[in-house]
């Protein structure tokens, strides 16, 4: 997770020895198992998907059929719903997870600020199977009965909260997701927020602004490439995220304009159709889809990288 | 007035990221009490000694899939520890300027990778390719997620080993690799086996990859055959409409979550600093 | 510290259990409950075979069985002449028990049986039926206050038998069902429907959501305790399943047997045959190379069909007709 330290370590010894040779070549033929893994992934995905990307083209994107019966099938309710759970996860966990990474970086001392980034981070230890599970039993009773009625009953006039209160959908899974993903929010936008350099804060302070103002006009603009990093680490997390979301999304092979409604994303239709795809067409079908998931992530991954590196060896943490 | 506006907002707003804060810490402790009074009202000793029982039959225990899970996210441990610890002491010590780029980047690539897809991987690899699903194939996935982890841990904490150390070592005329092993990986051990233990935590939690590679079993299964662990058996328990499989998913959870907690907080304490393990 | 013990562990089992004839079967989950009981119980009377069978769904069985990842499989649907051509080992089919399909249903403040018509069960899977309080559901069902809910369709999302069961019955009924939809393990589901995995899955979803409806084999409704409909029949009358109801959907084909036990009963004629109704298989190889698995194929077969069958009734599936039995033991003589 942190940026890779470029400088400082001796390169070799003064006299090269067969010993160093042999341990470079062994550790070398290690780390090229890493880069091999990846290239395999990316082979079998492309070589798994060929017979899909054939028959259905750029297409394939774009089309919301998935009809075995016929062998037509598309991506777009899969894509669909994980870029609007994503996003739904997101919209929650943004706010939630900025303000607190303030609380925990601006205002509380350094001891408890650490043992409550702990506790936050302890969330992004627990399995998301045991997400599903609790989802199941105590959000989705909560979210039928209380709240999507009473989205309905107020909002009901949007689009985005009409139909029948299933319980399960977008929003549930949303909701779940963005429980998921905020312990990366904090804690990456924590580390941002404290390699801000001391003297910016004292500068403001001293040009008599608030507290607040300081923070939010000076401190956080100064890591906002870091909070983007943490956004995107999340987003990355959520795309990806496959058991919480099958348990709680509805499963539903469908692009609907209603949050409320039940729907899919890549991740669940892989964990609930792969092991029965049968002919030569649909476990294609599904390989493209992991295809389409891996290019997703590795771009916001990617993108959630360079913004955490640029902003965490600028300043200096606190000792 | 002006004034009194500006501090009114800083109190709300700064009263906001309190209430932030409150909520996201309240999370963990909603999660962990549900499965604590849940979890404790169906833990029995059966859970631990009995096999499951058909298909909507009351009682029964996981003692197939505690053992499955030690089974599986043991051998993978084994096959993804090695691995990662000799990349990561490549990237940290003997790097060259290209390979080495690639090869952190890779690793966080794979890092990345959802979990789900990694048990495609697997599947088409082992499952497909030994012809049977099996608690190997499920290791070798696990494994796959565990070697980035264990990969970047290694690689941080032997670049925070301080320099005067192997300037030392080198002074006294010991070769590199003599340096690393004896020198640089003692002092860096720690931190190495924190995230080791971190990512092994982080493994033995994962559903998706397991669905089509160790299966499930209602015996005891083995290394070569399909085999229960405690996260299918969740899954599997929680969709259905069994009361009794309901109850033991909380119990199975709260020893899932129980292993996973504890591991982390060891880990901690082992390092009494704060790091976090990216999940994918 | 894990690992070792891990290791260690594993050791121990795979000395203990090296005697064991371990076989790998899975498929249907509508037969699972009694094919766990039964595999559990042949292991209690012959410890030397243990057979571990994973119900994942019919169509997760074919595809395992084609991919040769697996030793048998198990299918509500009877494999079709182009899944049997993509096998390199042909498959024997054997029927097991009988069962139906139900239509369970979670609806406020209804307790009694409702009644279906064919083209109302149809009609509500294609969405042109939405509301609890439509008329329809009112005609078949004097004196039933329905609520004015929105009815939420569940079925199932992996590949299924009893999927293709209640679709295969569904194109028999509803011409405009068949030739929009069709009958398949998976369809493309018209409307907004929820998707649960294999039969507990849909039955947990239906007792969880108010106001749904779904299809299951009886038994998961059965154990659940779940209300299950009445369904009129192509004589015309409402019948519930049952042991009877689906025998006696079953008797034509059990004197009109095809050679390859592959048949649909379905929309079966008969005063009270109930019209849900399938055969449920075993797909085993006709080839089976490792001597010791196809000894404990077969002694299991042989066992399923005249002790097993004694089980049936007790996880309310239907035993096999005499003749049907008879006609199987010849078949396990194919298995080589």
């Amino acid at each position: 997770m942190a940026a890779p330290q470029v400088a400082g370590i001796p390169r070799a010894a003064k006299v090269v020895q067969p010993g160093d040779v042999a341990a470079r070549l062994l550790t070398m033929l290690f780390a090229a198992i890493v880069f091999l893994l990846v290239v395999l992934l990316v082979f079998e995905l492309w070589v798994g998907s060929a017979a899909s990307r054939q028959k259905f083209g750029w297409g394939f994107i774009t089309s919301t059929a998935w009809n075995p019966v016929t062998d037509e099938f598309g991506a777009l309710p899969f894509i669909y719903g994980t870029v609007v759970t994503s996003v739904v996860a997101l919209l929650i966990s943004i706010p939630l997870g900025v303000g607190a990474a303030i609380f925990l970086s601006e205002l509380a001392p350094a001891g408890p600020s650490n043992a409550l980034t702990f506790l936050v981070e302890l969330l992004a230890a627990i399995p998301s199977v045991i997400y599903g599970l609790l989802a199941i039993f105590t959000l989705v009773p909560i979210m039928r009965l209380y709240i999507e009625p009473f989205l309905k009953a107020t909002l009901g006039f949007l689009p985005i909260f009409q139909g029948p209160a299933f319980g399960v959908g977008y929003l549930t899974a949303g909701i779940i997701l963005a429980i998921m993903t905020f312990p990366f929010i904090i804690s990456v936008s924590r580390e941002a927020l404290l390699a801000v350099p001391r003297e910016q804060r004292e500068a403001a302070l001293a040009l008599g602004a608030t507290k607040w103002e300081a923070t939010w006009d000076v401190v956080v603009p100064y890591a906002k490439l870091g909070i983007y990093g943490s956004i995107f680490l999340g987003l990355a997390r959520a795309l990806g995220e496959t058991m919480a979301v099958t348990m709680v999304v509805g499963n539903s092979p469908e692009v609907r304009a209603s949050l409320l409604a039940p729907g899919y994303s890549i991740a669940a239709v892989i964990a609930n159709e792969f092991s029965e795809a049968s002919g030569s067409v649909r476990p294609a079908a599904l390989v493209e889809l992991g295809l389409v998931l891996f290019f997703l992530t590795i771009v916001i991954n990617a993108l959630a990288r360079l913004l955490i590196i640029a902003t965490t060896s600028k300043g200096s943490k606190r000792p | 007035m002006r004034l009194r506006w500006r501090k009114t907002v800083n109190k709300v707003m700064l009263a906001a990221t309190g209430v932030c804060t409150l909520i996201s810490i309240s999370a963990l402790f909603v999660i962990l009490a549900y499965l604590l009074i849940n979890g404790t009202k169906s833990l029995d000793w059966n859970f631990f000694t009995q096999l499951p029982k058909a298909t909507g039959e009351a009682g029964g225990g996981m003692a197939n899939a505690i053992l499955g899970t030690l089974e599986i996210v043991g051998l993978a441990s084994v096959m993804g520890i090695p691995i990662g610890f000799m990349a990561g002491v490549y990237l940290a010590e003997f790097e060259d300027k290209a390979f080495g780029a690639v090869v952190r980047y890779t690793a966080d690539l794979l890092n990345g990778v959802p979990s789900i897809i990694v048990g495609i991987l697997a599947w088409t690899l082992v499952v497909v390719g030994m012809r049977h699903f099996s608690a190997f194939a499920g290791s070798v996935a696990l494994a796959v997620m565990l070697i980035p982890i264990v990969t970047r841990q290694t690689e941080q904490f032997l670049r925070e080993v301080p320099m005067s150390l192997r300037e030392g070592a080198l002074a006294l005329g010991a070769s590199k690799w003599k340096m690393i092993a004896t020198v640089v990986v003692p002092a860096g051990s720690k931190g190495v086996v924190t995230g080791m233990i971190l990512g092994v935590a982080r493994i033995a939690g994962e559903t998706a990859p397991l669905l089509f590679t160790a299966l499930n079993n209602q015996f005891w299964g083995g290394l070569n055959q399909p085999t229960a662990s405690l996260p299918v058996m969740i899954y599997n328990r929680a969709i259905s409409p069994y009361e009794d499989w309901h109850r033991q998913a909380w119990a199975a959870g709260l020893v899932l979550i129980a292993m996973v907690l504890i591991a982390n907080i060891a880990a901690r304490l082992v390092l009494a600093r704060g790091i976090s393990v990216p999940r994918g | 510290m894990k690992t070792i013990l891990a290791i260690s562990a594993a050791a121990l089992l795979s000395a203990a259990a090296a005697h064991a004839q371990k076989i790998n079967a899975a498929g249907a989950t509508f037969p699972a409950p009694i094919y766990q009981k039964w595999f559990g119980e042949y292991h209690g009377a012959n410890p030397g075979v243990e057979i571990n069978y994973q119900a994942v769904g019919s169509g997760a069985g074919i595809k395992q069985l084609t991919d040769g990842t697996v030793d048998f499989g198990a299918s509500d649907m009877p494999m079709t002449a182009e899944q049997i051509k993509a096998m390199k080992v042909p498959p024997l089919h054997f029927p097991t028990v009988m069962g139906a399909v139900v239509l369970t249903y979670n609806v406020a403040g209804i307790t009694q049986e409702l009644k279906f018509s064919p083209d109302v069960i149809a009609d509500i899977y294609l969405a042109k039926i939405t509301k609890w309080s439509d008329p329809r559901l009112a005609k078949d069902n004097p004196g039933v206050k329905f609520p004015k809910d929105d009815i939420i369709v569940v079925r199932r999302t992996d590949g299924s038998g009893t999927t293709f069961v209640f679709t295969d019955y569904l194109s028999k009924v509803s011409p405009e069902w068949k030739m929009k939809v069709g009958a398949n393990t998976s369809v493309s589901w018209p409307g907004q429907t929820l998707g649960g995995a294999q039969n507990p899955g849909v039955a947990g979803l239906i007792k969880q959501t108010p106001g749904s409806i779904g299809y299951v084999e009886l038994i998961y409704a059965v154990q659940n305790k779940m209300p299950y409909a009445q369904v009129k029949n192509s004589s015309g009358n409402f019948v519930k399943a049952s042991l009877e109801s689906v025998t006696e959907a079953a008797a034509g084909a059990a004197k009109n047997m095809p050679a390859d036990f592959r048949v649909s009963i379905t929309d079966a004629p008969g005063k009270n045959a109930y019209p849900i109704s399938t055969f449920t298989w075993l797909l085993i190889p006709s080839s089976i190379p490792d001597a010791g698995k196809a000894k404990a194929v077969k002694g299991f077969l042989q066992w399923m069909l005249t002790a097993g069958q004694k089980d049936c009734s007790g996880l309310t599936y239907a035993p096999l007709p005499s003749e049907i039995v008879a006609k199987e033991e010849k078949q396990i003589a194919q298995v080589k």
